[in-house]
This record gives C-alpha cells, structure tokens and sequence, in this order.
C-alpha cells in the first residue's frame, strides 16, 4: 500500500499588535540589561572589519576605513553585543519556522517576475542598504527603531526617510512586487 | 537601577544573545521573514510592516517613560543616536531604494534565511557588498559623514515641545495611520479579488 503523506500546511502570522507589544517589550529590556537597543546592520559591518583585519590589515587599521575604530589598538571588532544578537536572531526565527512549519528552502518572488529578476534585485536592495545604514549610523532596527523608542530625532528623520523614499519610487519598481 | 550592565561588559553579550533570540522568534511568527509580506506596505496590500514597527515603537518609548518615571532606569544613562544631518537624510534615502528593490532590511533578512528564503540570503550577500563599498571609498565622503553633527538629540527638542505632549501626538498619529492602513487593505484586495 502507498504510503500517504499528509504535510500540515505553515500556521498563521502572529497578530500585528501583539506582535508590536512584544518586540516593544524586547526592546525596553535591551536598554535596561545593556544600556543600548536592538540592532541588525552592526554585527555585519564588524564581520566585514574582522575578514578585512585579516586580509587587508593595512586598510583597516588606517584612518582611510570606515571601520578604523572597531580594529583601534588591536580591538578584536567582533567581541561586540551585536554579533550576539545577530547569532540570535537567526536562532529565534529558525526556532519560529520551526514551530510554525514554515521552514523551506524557496526563493520567493512575485509570480510575475522570474527568479533570476528577483535574485538581482535582492543583491542591488542590498547593497543599497549596505551603502545606506552605513551612512544612516544604523539600519531599521539599530538607527529606526532603536531611535523611535528613545525619541531620538535622528530615529524619526530616518524611518521618516526610508518610508518616505520608499512610497515616492514605489510605483517605478511596482512590477516587481505586483 | 537599570541601565544594568554596560553595552560592552560581558554580561551584555549573553544577555544580547537571548534578545536576539526573542527578535527573530517575534519577526518571523509576525511575517516579517516574507518579502512579498513586506513589500506590502509600499503597495497597500499588507501593511503588517507599519503595525508591528509603530506599535512596538509606542510600546517601548512608553514603556521607557513608565520605568523613568518607577525610578527603574535612568534614561539619561542609555545610548542615543547621535544626529548627523546630511548623512542620516541621505542614508535613509537610500536605504528607502534598497527596501524597495530589495523586498528586505538587514534584521528581516537575517530571519528570513534562517528559515530557508535564499532571496533573502541573497539580500545579505548584497549588503556586504554594501559594506564593503562604503568602506572602500570612504574618504570621499568622510567629510560629510562627520558634518551636521546635532549630539544625542530628542525629536521633542528639535520641535521644541514638550516631552509627554509629543508623545501623545506620536500614540494619536499611530492609532489613525492603523485605523487608515486597515481601510486602505480592505480596499486594495477588495480591487484585486476582482481581476
């Protein structure tokens, strides 16, 4: 007899607000237990310090690099908060899909673009986002979010950027998306 | 009194460990490890991005003011960004093309290759490469990276008003742009279930 697999579909988002209320209180407590907030972007440039450490030292260790203060007096750049919280929020959102059954290699995109089309679009968005919250001090966690919380004006004027920007070259880039 | 520890005692890092845990558990059970979810907010047909970010904001700058004023945490001792005019405005903007075209930001990437997307792996790869630039070329920019420097400072100072009434106006302004998104969405897939 042919064994019949029954696979349970992936369970439903958690609702928005309660979501909200909880990454809200993830937040105070970051700023109680280490004095700073989340962040995304910071343990990424230190790994791009670390390798250029490395291979480049003469680079990095100079004033012509961005990064010249993570690697200062021989600072090893990923003995940072940061680069834990990064390793943990790829925990925490595989132990998420996990649970949630949500966990599968795909390359996602709108129907109406091929992969490939998406694929360059996921490495130009990221770049620009490198280049971006490079100049920004900070992506959408560490520069907005992080600064939305504490009533930081450079929290505001960022997030205030990035939405802004976004909804005014939306419709250029809508047939990626729709 | 809180701050505890400081952001580079050791104690930080175990404890920035189970955080990021809790961040990537709550982004990706909100969605947020989706890039057509995210994107959605740009084209009016899924605005979780807006309800979970501002809700979450107004949760932790209220919840902050609550334990200031319990005496539990002394906000004057916790990091602020520093304000750099030019290079925040024009970091942002391109951060807004990059979300856009790239469907993701770093921390949503992050958890969306933790479970499998390999668009947002690619996103990651793209954000070194990012990173890398900036630095390359640095010191054609470095002078104004550095200019326009304001200091740590409160968008309540900037509009010179008071702290709690800003912080009312920020709670009203939230609850209509929910309220308004919730209309908009009805309205977009009512429009696309027609096609």
């Amino acid at each position: 007899m042919e064994e019949v697999k029954i696979q349970k579909p992936p369970k439903k988002y958690m609702n928005p607000y309660l979501a909200g209320v909880l990454l809200g209180i993830t937040i105070i407590l970051s700023f109680f237990f280490t004095r700073e907030g989340l962040g995304a972007s910071g343990a990424f440039k230190r790994g791009v310090a670390k390798v250029e450490q490395i291979i480049i030292p003469a680079h990095v260790e100079s004033e012509n690099s961005a990064f010249y203060h993570y690697v200062k007096d021989g600072k090893d750049p990923l003995k940072n908060r940061l680069v834990y919280m990064i390793i943990g929020v790829f925990v925490g959102g595989f132990l998420s899909g996990a649970l949630n059954r949500r966990l599968k290699l795909k390359l996602e995109h709108s129907p109406k673009i091929t992969s490939r089309k998406r694929a360059v679009a996921a490495i130009i968005g990221g770049a620009l986002f490198g280049i971006g919250s490079a100049f920004g001090r900070g992506c959408t966690s560490g520069a907005g979010l992080d600064g939305m919380a504490v009533l930081a004006t450079s929290g505001f004027v960022v997030v205030g950027m990035i939405f802004g920007t976004g909804y005014v070259i939306a419709w250029f880039f809508r047939k990626l998306w729709i | 009194m809180g701050p505890l520890f400081n952001a580079s005692d050791e104690w930080s890092f175990v404890i920035a460990l189970v955080i990021g845990i809790a961040f990537g558990y709550i982004l990706e059970s909100a969605g947020f490890s989706s890039s057509r979810k995210l994107a959605g907010v740009f084209y009016g047909y899924d605005f979780v991005v807006l309800q979970v970010f501002f809700t979450a904001a107004i949760t932790a700058a209220i919840g902050l003011l609550f334990f200031e004023y319990f005496g539990w945490i002394d906000l004057s001792a916790i990091w602020i960004n520093r304000f750099y005019t030019g290079s925040a405005i024009l970091g942002g903007a391109i951060m807004g093309f990059g979300f856009v075209i790239g469907g993701f930001c770093p921390g949503t990437s992050a958890c969306a290759s933790a479970i499998g997307k390999i668009d947002a792996m690619l996103f990651l790869g793209g954000f070194v490469i990012g990173v890398v630039i900036f630095d390359a070329f640095y010191p054609l920019y470095e002078k104004f990276y550095k200019s326009g420097n304001q200091g740590p400072v409160k968008i309540y100072e900037s509009l010179g008003m008071n702290r709690e009434v800003f912080l009312l106006i920020f709670v009203a302004f939230a609850i209509f742009a929910f309220a308004a998104t919730a209309y908009i969405q009805q309205k977009v897939s009512q429009k696309s279930k027609k096609y």
